[in-house]
């Protein structure tokens, strides 16, 4: 569906060249939603808006639908670009028009009658729940029912591509889960091939069926979302899986299901080296269970979190507990 | 005093209304070249820019008076004489184009980047950008220019008259100055003031109740 070949960006910055994205090829197919993450200023922006051209590549080709997109001209690109929707960050919503106008807009440049309009717009807002909102400008709207708005602008081109920057980053997490869900309903029920630039990994993990991981402009790894999570290749990779998975793996545990003490050590900087719980275990007659845990890398340090089950007599516990607190760790009896 | 004032007030306003309209249709497109024109723009001409730019601030540079006298004879041309309310409209226009000009720049400047981004991303061509982006986005902002536009005017039309032009200035230089009957100077100046309260507050209701923000 989309072929992107050897792309590169070049930026010119006073008399030094930038390149923002350095020989890029992916491939990715009908019906697939594809993410692309990375940190702040990795490339991403530059990289999707070089597949509608709203940025010219440099370098390299883009096709679409068997279309190369780098070589048309400009009539030609205004046209494909109907065939290719997008959604911002900011979702870019005209502050001077309804819900209604706002839909409306790619279908008046097309020229469409009245009464197309009017059919094609109540079917959209119907579509992603807007139809209460019909009348009312974007200033009275919520950050969700913005994207909402601007993702059935997206589609009122009936487009087979969808391009989202960053669709989510403004939203709070709820909003950002029922967004998702619309976006994941639209590639199901209308088969649109969707792109995703995100930096947040919830959101890969959540929709995305394959991912591309991006830094320095570089793709440094692809692959499915459940491979990226299982075998991590690249450092950036195992960085944004890390960030997830001192939040969620607590929520898994649940103490009344075990019959041992259940512990939260937490433990900072030297201590991160010590084998402190070998040697509690040699020290008293305890059994240890390790629920979860892993070591962050913080600003200047490391910070560790495990989840352990305790299980022994309650003196020998208590002992385990007071010898790790004398070692500086934190514990917390869940 | 008021068969005095009334056909003095009805000149300013012949003249305001006139100059206004024949300074919005001078400067309007060229407020909207010089946004389009300028490099990173939408439709890009450096060189057509400078042009413009330079133009503009050649003409903004003259002193009122010197271009109203310069111009008379452009007057001469269009309606046949260069004395009376008629052929001040002529100068008056002109001279406030480029103000006009400036000010719908700033207006439409004022515009967020990510809807003309959108506009490239749905396919709209440049005049589509224009016409129901751009604009109807600025809207608010265009009123609050064109209600200075029409005070500006209305400053320009009192000096006129002391040119010839006739209306509320004129009367008040003639009676005023000449004649010293303060009197009809104090109220012609209460008329102006008044005449300027209005039209910003007119303005300023409008700019606000079209405003979606
Ligand atoms: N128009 C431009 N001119 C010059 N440099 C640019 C331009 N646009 C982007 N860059 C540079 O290109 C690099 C990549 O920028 P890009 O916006 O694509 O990053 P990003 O991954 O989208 O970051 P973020 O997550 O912050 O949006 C950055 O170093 C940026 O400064
Ligand atoms: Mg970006």
């Amino acid at each position: 569906m989309v072929d992107i070949q050897n792309l590169s960006k070049c930026f010119k910055v006073g008399n030094d060249d930038l390149w923002a994205i350095k020989n890029v090829s992916m491939h990715i197919d009908k019906g697939e939603i594809f993410g692309i993450i990375g940190l702040s200023g990795a490339g991403k922006s530059t990289l999707i808006r070089c597949l509608n051209r709203l940025e010219e590549p440099t370098e390299g080709r883009v096709i679409i639908d068997g279309t190369d997109i780098t070589s048309l001209g400009k009539k030609e690109l205004r046209t494909t670009r109907k065939n290719i929707g997008m959604i911002f960050q900011h979702f870019n919503l005209l502050m001077q028009k309804t819900t209604y106008e706002n839909i409306a807009l790619p279908l008046e440049l097309i020229g469409a009658s009245k009464k197309e309009i009017e059919s094609r717009v109540n079917a959209l807002l119907e579509y992603v729940g807007l139809e209460d909102k019909r009348n009312v400008y974007p200033s009275q709207l919520s950050g969700g029912q913005k994207q909402r708005v601007a993702i059935a602008r997206a589609l009122a081109n009936n487009p087979k591509i969808l391009l989202s920057d960053e669709a989510t980053s403004a939203l709070d997490p709820q909003t950002t889960k029922s967004i998702l869900d619309l976006l994941s309903r639209i590639r199901d029920e209308l088969g649109l091939t969707i792109i995703m630039i995100t930096h947040q990994i919830e959101v890969v993990k959540d929709i995305c069926d394959r991912v591309a991981i991006m830094e320095n402009g570089e793709i440094v790894e692809i692959s499915t979302v459940e491979e990226l999570f299982k075998r991590p290749k690249s450092k950036t990779a195992r960085a944004f899986i890390n960030s997830l998975s001192s939040d969620i793996q607590e929520e898994f545990i649940k103490p009344a299901e075990f019959k041992g003490c259940i512990l939260r050590l937490s433990f900072w900087g030297d201590i991160v080296k010590k084998p402190i719980v070998s040697h509690m275990v040699k020290r008293f007659d305890i059994d240890v269970n390790i629920l979860s845990g892993n070591i962050s890398q913080l600003m200047s340090t490391s910070a560790g979190h495990l989840i352990v089950e305790l299980t022994g007599s309650d003196e020998e516990i208590q002992a385990a507990i007071d010898y790790l607190k004398a070692h500086d760790v934190e514990v917390e009896v869940m | 005093m008021l068969e005095l004032l009334i056909p003095s007030l009805l000149q300013t306003l012949y003249m305001v209304f006139f100059s206004t309209l024949f300074s919005l249709i001078l400067g309007f497109p060229m407020g909207i070249l010089l946004v389009i024109t300028e490099k990173g723009s939408i439709w890009e001409k450096p060189t057509l820019y400078r042009i413009l730019d330079g133009i503009i601030n050649i003409l903004r540079s003259f002193p009122f008076l010197i271009l109203m006298i310069l111009l008379f004879p452009l007057s001469r041309l269009i309606v046949g004489k260069t004395i009376g309310t008629t052929a001040t409209i002529v100068p008056l226009s002109i001279a406030a184009a480029p103000f006009v000009a400036r000010v719908i720049e700033s207006s439409l400047k004022e515009v967020d980047r990510g809807v003309i981004e959108l506009g490239h991303s749905i396919g709209a061509t440049v005049p589509q950008i224009i016409f129901k982006i751009l604009i109807p986005e600025a809207m608010p902002s265009l009123i609050m220019g064109v209600t200075l536009t029409i005070i500006n005017l209305i400053g320009y039309s009192a000096m006129a008259g002391a040119i010839g032009g006739g209306g509320l200035g004129d009367l008040a230089i003639r009676y005023g100055l000449y004649r010293f009957q303060t009197d009809v100077m104090v109220v012609s100046v209460i008329v102006i003031v008044l005449l300027v309260q209005g039209i910003q507050y007119t303005g300023n209701k409008l700019a606000s109740k079209i405003s979606k923000k």
